[in-house]
């Protein structure tokens, strides 16, 4: 095995380890907005789409790293702002602006 | 700057943007700090981008084809994310997070795609460790496309939620695996060819499809669970692909810890995550009203008297389920809590780990009706409560409050339940005496101090609001 894949195979199996370590602690109160950051966390295939748009040559090139960007801009900017709009409804004390209910 | 030195720059921009995404993680533990967590996450996604923009900017390969590619993208995608998450109702949050996978399984897979293409094209030889991410970075990102879009489909009603039987499925999977197989050993041998690897995006899009459909609409969250450590996975065997280090430690983390909270979801569900995978069991839930005698008689109780017993109670335990977010009665149940609080009535709420259709989807439910999260209690924290409580309050919610669950031999046997039956009196808001999603009767109702209010959820609660009004 060359040393490049060794070194990102160590990665890889750190970072399974710090996932399992980081989650496990997670009360299930927030197991949906945790699964909804990591949703977005995984969003980071935007930076891989970026790196493909850039040696895009051939029609069937362009095309594909066009879908690519916009399906993990997609994943990035959806995913972040729903989990933000899930979390700040989490409150101690709700200023309970009862007007607001607009859902029949 | 010379370009090296740009490079290693972007190196470390990225290897803090990992690090963000891990702390970020870590503070997703409370309440409290989750929100910051969220935001120190997003902070790390934009420096990640943009150290990937400067990367390319001062490598000279990019073109000003390539920015445009980028900002169309972008502008397009982005535009699509910040819509839909700005717009959709909390209950449809699941088919939400589950389109948002559909999307970065399918990146995840053109990148491989992409990469592969490049070298079947130039007609040049590729290394098998190259060959073997490309091929597995394809298969998973393939059935997380279409196995993400199908489960989406089926929560938002779009596709039918109950199991879909495909005559001859087994052999449909058994002969898509044999392909995926046979062409993955062609490539692996050296072979380069596009035709090929097209077999392998054809069959796992179909086993996408396969897999999803036969799955009812009740362990949906376990398979998004499952799916969105697929698209992890996906996306870590692109980085693998590209040798780029942030997206193999952001995949690696999404994809463990994605695995967790699927295992966590299917042993609260009393079921193996292989089990639901097989899948064809649970359909939706006993909405269709199958009325059955519940082994013994039953107690019937007016909003009325519920009220009243409600009303003049020290302690009430709310127990919401499955059939609460169904009839959108969150608002109803804060309104009726509140009502109770202002009598002095101490009011709680009892969230079983897979109340709602994603784990921990009713404390989102429950926390945008505005109630605080300090009341809703955990299975472990509130099972001691029930015996000095004095209402039991159960909306919408069966099997997770079947006693029967304690005694082996029943479907629901060693399932965590919560202890309702210990409580001094039980008020039951139920549309009919149809069974739960385990397809047998619920022992509480049988019991003596439980009263049935037969009601759907959101009129139930709406009387007992009026009535205890009226007091």
């Amino acid at each position: 095995m060359n040393p490049e894949l060794l070194a990102a195979l160590t990665v890889f199996v750190l970072a399974i380890l710090a996932g399992f370590a980081v989650i496990s602690k997670v009360p299930a109160t927030l197991h949906t907005p945790l699964m909804s950051g990591a949703n977005s966390i995984h969003g980071i295939v935007l930076v891989g789409s970026m790196i493909i748009a850039a040696s895009a040559e051939d029609p069937l090139s362009i095309a594909l790293s066009l879908v690519a960007v916009a399906f993990s801009t997609m994943n990035v900017v959806g995913g972040y702002v729903v989990t933000d709009r899930m979390l700040q409804m989490f409150k101690k004390k709700p200023v309970a602006p009862k007007a607001e209910k607009a859902e029949g | 700057m010379d370009f090296e030195t740009i490079e290693s720059l972007v190196r470390l921009s990225w290897l803090l943007a990992a690090s963000f995404f891990v702390i970020g993680l870590m503070r997703m533990n409370s309440p409290a700090t989750a929100r910051n967590g969220n935001l120190l996450s997003a902070a790390g996604m934009a420096i990640a981008v943009v150290g990937t923009a400067v990367l390319l900017l001062a490598g000279g390969e990019a073109e000003p084809r390539t920015w445009i590619i980028i900002a169309v993208g972008i502008a397009v995608g982005g535009g699509a994310g910040l819509y839909t998450a700005r717009t959709v109702k909390m209950t449809a949050m699941p088919q939400l997070v589950s389109l948002f996978n559909a999307v970065g399984g399918g990146a995840a897979a053109l990148i491989a795609i992409d990469d592969y293409l490049r070298f079947a094209n130039a007609g040049e030889s590729v290394a098998l460790e190259t060959t073997i991410f490309v091929v597995l970075d394809v298969i998973i990102g393939s059935i997380t496309f279409t196995g993400s879009l199908i489960a989406s489909g089926k929560l938002q009603g779009l596709i039918d939620g109950k199991p879909i039987m495909i005559p001859g499925g087994r052999i449909i999977t058994a002969a898509l695996a044999v392909a995926t197989v046979v062409a993955a050993v062609y490539l692996f041998a050296g072979n380069v060819s596009a035709p090929v690897l097209l077999v392998i995006i054809a069959a796992a899009l179909i086993f996408g499809v396969t897999m999803v459909l036969p799955i009812g609409g009740a362990d949906m969250p376990v398979v998004i669970s499952l799916l969105n450590s697929f698209t992890g996975t996906a996306v870590a065997m692109a980085g693998f692909v590209l040798g780029n280090d942030v997206l193999i430690i952001a995949g690696a983390l999404v994809g463990a810890s994605g695995a967790i909270l699927t295992k966590l979801m299917a042993d609260a569900m009393n079921r193996s995550v292989i089990n639901i995978m097989i899948g064809g069991f649970g359909g939706g839930e006993g909405t269709t009203g199958a009325v059955a005698g519940a082994g013994g008689s039953v107690r019937e109780v007016s909003a009325d008297d519920a009220a009243i017993q409600l009303a003049y109670a020290d302690s009430v335990i709310v127990v919401p389920g499955y059939g609460l977010a169904v009839a959108q009665a969150q608002h109803a149940v804060r309104e009726l809590a509140e009502l109770l609080e202002d009598r002095g009535v101490d009011v709680k709420y009892a969230i079983h780990p897979v109340a709602g259709r994603m784990p921990g989807h009713m404390n989102v439910l429950l926390a945008e009706a505005n109630v605080p999260y300090p009341q809703l209690k955990e299975m472990e924290d509130i099972n001691p409560e029930f015996p000095r409580c004095d209402v039991a309050l159960v909306v919408g919610a069966n099997d997770v409050t079947n006693p029967a669950a304690r005694r082996p031999g029943t479907p629901v046997s060693g399932m965590p339940i919560l202890d309702v039956d210990q409580a001094k009196s039980i008020i039951v808001i139920k549309r009919s005496m149809g069974r739960g999603y385990a397809g047998i009767d619920n022992e509480l109702y049988a019991n003596p101090k439980t009263g049935m209010l037969f009601a759907d959820a959101k009129d139930g609660l709406a009387s007992l609001v009026t009535a205890v009004k009226a007091l």
